[in-house]
């Protein structure tokens, strides 16, 4: 659901790797979890916000957290490198770099959840799909160049899986901003 | 609970309105250089100005107003949830007055353990939800918590709808779907 960043193409050359991973969240749900220190809490709490736009951010960044430019340095490199940030840089604003967005869903029966899910991913313009508790019980984020794409899209799954998809696209944006507190 | 405590940057709080955000060709370059992350070194900007040939200042302008015009949202750190034990996630929809669901959406949108809110159409009978909310926390209990939150902020703007018996489809005011297992995930990348 997040479109906060850019749009046009998905970047699949770990798709593979991360469906493993994450498929079946309810069994590795415990052991994901990581220890961090005083410092990792104090940036990632701080940095969620966001990094000031300067010649040497990281030097300000150290004031702020009672630390060394050098230490946060690397700091934020090691967090990066062990995946506890998944993303650090400018977070682009999709639609406003011109590409065409929408959650969609469809009420899968139980016995062809496998099947719709292989026919729905197989899209590149599928983004990101989620099963979700509810009688529309998959969830997924078309990301296309243009709007018409998008209808293209909808009709393919329509003829590929003989559901009816209900598309949902944003009519009004109130916030988008994850903030999680450690 | 902790994530109660947050407080919302305002900035971040309204969002460009369909504004048109034509971009120059430099803007593309900076876009393809930094969207898979910006260097962490003691001089980010730099290592950007050398690759496109252009001064630090000008590289520092360029993102300052990118970030006025709603191009980038913000320069930040983006925590992988599952390892900092948030691990429950609820997309909260709710079926609310059309006349006051901007009030109301924006009201929502300010409580500081929403991360996404959004005004989407409806399709009766089949979805009769309009604004929904997504929340993180690291129990069920604690998503639960927040869609209580949520139900007693827009308790009064909630629609109450005559259930049709001859329909299959019995409709409430609101409903929480939690995800169950991630189907795919793939980042976006603008292309070259």
């Amino acid at each position: 659901m997040d479109n906060t960043t850019s749009p046009f193409t998905n970047e699949s050359k770990n798709d593979s790797t991360n469906n493993r991973q994450n498929s079946m969240l309810s069994k590795s749900r415990k052991c994901q979890t990581v220890e961090l220190s005083p410092l990792e809490k104090s940036l990632i709490n701080l940095l969620q916000h966001g990094l000031p736009v300067c010649e040497r951010p990281f030097a300000q960044i150290a004031d702020e957290v009672s630390s060394t430019e050098h230490e946060v340095i690397q700091c934020l490199n090691k967090l990066r490198n062990d995946k506890v940030l998944t993303r650090f840089g400018p977070m682009f604003d999709a639609a406003s770099l011109g590409g065409a967005f929408t959650l969609a869903a469809l009420a899968v029966p139980e016995d062809d959840f496998d099947f719709v899910t292989e026919q729905v991913n197989s899209f590149e313009q599928i983004a990101h799909n989620y099963r979700r508790t509810h009688r529309f019980n998959m969830w997924f984020v078309i990301a296309t160049e243009s709007a018409e794409e998008i209808d293209a899209v909808i009709a393919a799954i329509e003829s590929k899986t003989c559901l009816k998809v209900l598309n949902t696209p944003k009519l009004k944006e109130f916030y988008v901003g994850l903030y999680l507190p450690v | 609970m902790t994530e109660l405590m947050a407080e919302k940057t305002r900035k971040n709080q309204t969002a460009p309105a369909n504004k048109s955000t034509s971009l120059t060709a430099l803007e593309r370059q900076y876009i393809l250089l930094t969207q898979n992350g910006l260097a962490i070194t003691e001089k980010p900007y730099h290592a950007i100005a050398e690759q496109m040939n252009i001064s630090v200042e000008h590289v520092l302008t360029l993102t300052n107003s990118m970030q006025e015009r709603g191009i980038i949202r913000r320069i930040a750190a983006v925590p992988n949830h599952y390892k900092l034990g948030y691990q429950y996630n609820g997309m909260t929809v709710w079926d609310i007055d059309d006349e006051q669901a901007e009030k109301f959406g924006d009201a929502v949108g300010r409580l500081p353990f929403v991360s996404h809110c959004y005004l989407r159409p409806r399709f009766l009978p089949e979805w009769n939800y309009n604004l929904f909310a997504m929340v993180h926390g690291k129990t069920p209990a604690a998503i639960a918590k927040y869609r209580g939150q949520i139900k007693e902020l827009l308790k009064e703007v909630l629609v109450t709808r005559n259930n049709d018996s001859s329909q299959q489809i019995t409709t409430q005011s609101n409903d929480m779907l939690t995800s169950t297992e991630i189907l795919k995930k793939t980042g976006l990348r603008l292309k070259r």
